[in-house]
């Protein structure tokens, strides 16, 4: 057990070494000056060299990486180009109400998604798991920045009854984390389904059956818990889909968290906020992976850890 | 095969755009300017008076020409890398494994953002901004299929007969891993285009007046008021052949292999 939690805990490392450097390499693998590029067509010479000795550019590459990991690890992300605050100020202050969205919408949509799932798999070929189906199937084949847009001409343009943008409102987040919980809504329960179908048919679940056991506790005690697995992993991989989903959803909405952060900083060309936030994404979606991982331990005591 | 249908339908209104409609996609009408749907324009006119439905035929072109394009380069870098990280294992796997591993911890659309951002905009960047966020999917997925082929009786016998390891993976192992790579890259060819109408739709794709779905979709979000029409369609017509795909792949998927039936 100690064993399979230091691996995934090295691997996890691992791979937030490998991201920051990728990050890092964002503006230099290309070809053509970084300090040009941040600066913009319209900066003279000066600004170009000013802001090529701010960000450390003039000093070997090999350096600059070494300075930017130091910087990482002492939460240092730069300065932002357009605010001139430090990255990581801005990125905390937006970052609560990007993780209300995803909180929210994980919620909702593990809560319907393993219902619907359910339901369809105990009623496999009926009606209404035809109608889940093709519900589910829409689900993940919608772009979530269209859904948004469809329940704000819906409930904002034409019924008024929910604010179209921003989170001034107790309830402006309803439409956005509907809209965020779509896609995830349908991926959680096709995968219920399918993995509550296949763990129905087997033995353990008869046995439970035959000596009597109410249905809705074969269900819940037997059958669902050793579904869980699978729906586990979807959940963790849906993560970031979700994350990203939430970059359109909060531009569609106005919501003010890190992903509408990244839009505006992509088009004031603000690459250390770019950098930095990008940054922030991946992490959570390692660190949610990780949490993923230890979280199957306790749900199938089988898995050991090679 | 409703999936098949829907992209073919979809594929000859792109195609076929020219004899379907009369109106220009791009050239502006300042005098019928958002105009509600009407004979002349079954959908209605944009904020430049534009045939909505016009611009959507046309806008299919470059819709479905991203995606298969985009999906081309995952499948181009993608296939080769895990055909040899899968059959020699080793360093060579390794780095290939660390790298998409790195790669896929980018959540999803983050990634092609991020290279949009860096690559700048415009439709060339868009195309290999999707097709490089897809790579380490079919790396990943022909590795595990060629990880499995490796080990046949077939290969060995191939082995024995001295044929050379290129010729092993082009005529033995290749043929016998393209099944699930035929059904990830149908259903890739779903998210490629979500992710390129979802950077059209920020602004960061095709830019205007060209018309591409994911781009209208955009500017029609500042009109939900006026003429909801023009973002309505684009982004059902995006559902659509997202649809088609998911519907082809998931049918292909049973077709070829019942073993892979999983969702």
């Amino acid at each position: 057990m100690a064993r399979y939690i230091t691996q995934r805990l090295v691997i996890a490392v691992i791979t937030l070494l490998g991201v920051s450097t990728i990050v890092f390499l964002m503006l230099h693998l290309l070809p053509g000056d970084p300090a040009r590029m941040i600066a913009g067509l319209l900066a003279s010479d000066q600004d170009i060299a000013r802001i090529r000795i701010q960000l450390g550019l003039d000093k070997p590459l090999v350096v600059q990486y070494l300075l930017f990991l130091g910087n990482l690890l002492h939460g240092n992300l730069g300065i932002s180009a357009r605010t001139s605050d430090p990255v990581l100020t801005d990125v905390l202050q937006r970052l609560p109400a990007t993780i209300e969205l995803a909180v929210i919408s994980t919620a909702l949509a593990t809560l319907v998604g393993i219902l619907a799932g359910v339901i369809a798999a105990t009623r496999p070929n009926t009606i209404l798991d035809y109608v889940l189906s093709a519900l589910t199937l829409f689900g993940v084949s919608m772009p979530v920045y269209w859904l948004g847009l469809m329940l704000i001409i819906v409930f904002a343009v034409n019924l008024h009854m929910l604010p179209a943008a921003g989170d001034d409102s107790s309830t402006s987040f309803i439409l956005p984390s509907l809209t965020l919980a779509a896609f995830s809504v349908a991926l959680i329960a096709r995968m219920t389904r399918a993995s509550m179908l296949e763990v129905l048919g087997q033995d353990y679940v008869r046995t439970a059956r035959a000596k009597g056991m109410r249905e809705n506790r074969v269900l819940l005690r037997h059958a669902l818990k050793n579904a869980f697995i699978p729906i586990l992993t979807v959940i963790g991989l849906q993560f970031g889909t979700l994350l990203g989903g939430a970059i359109l959803t909060e531009s569609v909405f106005g919501w003010p968290g890190i992903g509408l952060l990244l839009v505006d900083s992509i088009f004031a060309r603000d690459y250390p906020m770019v950098q930095g936030i990008v940054l922030v994404f991946s992490t959570l979606f390692i660190l949610l992976n990780l949490g993923v991982d230890l979280l199957y331990a306790y749900f199938d005591p089988r898995i050991h850890f090679a | 095969m409703i999936g098949l249908a829907i992209l073919l339908v979809l594929v000859f209104l792109a195609v076929a755009a020219p004899l379907l409609t009369t109106h220009d996609p791009v050239q502006q009408h300042l005098s019928t300017v958002l105009r509600p749907p009407s004979l002349e324009y079954p959908l209605g006119t944009d904020y430049l008076g534009r045939d909505i439905l016009t611009r959507l035929f046309y806008g299919g072109r470059l819709s479905l020409a991203i995606g298969f394009l985009a999906v081309a380069i995952g499948l181009i870098f993608g296939v080769p890398l895990g055909a040899v990280s899968g059959y020699y294992g080793g360093w060579a796997d390794l780095i290939i494994q660390r790298i998409a591993d790195i790669l896929l911890s980018f959540p999803g659309f983050l990634l092609a953002l991020s290279l949009v951002s860096i690559l700048g905009i415009g439709l060339q960047n868009v195309i290999l901004s999707v097709g490089i966020s897809a790579i380490p999917s079919f790396i990943r997925l022909v590795r595990s299929s060629v990880l499995s082929i490796r080990e046949l009786t077939y290969i060995e016998a191939a082995h024995s007969v001295g044929t050379h390891d290129a010729a092993i993976i082009l005529r033995h192992v290749m043929p016998n891993a393209m099944t699930p790579v035929i059904v990830q890259a149908t259903l890739n060819l779903g998210t490629a285009i979500l992710t390129a109408a979802g950077l059209g739709f920020l602004g960061l794709g095709v830019q205007p007046p060209t018309p591409e779905w994911g781009t209208m979709l955009g500017e029609g979000r500042n009109y939900i008021f006026s003429n909801p029409n023009m973002a309505t369609f684009p982004g059902l017509a995006i559902f659509f052949a997202v649809l088609g795909f998911n519907l082809l792949g998931d049918g292909l998927r049973d077709a070829l292999d019942p073993r892979m039936k999983q969702f």
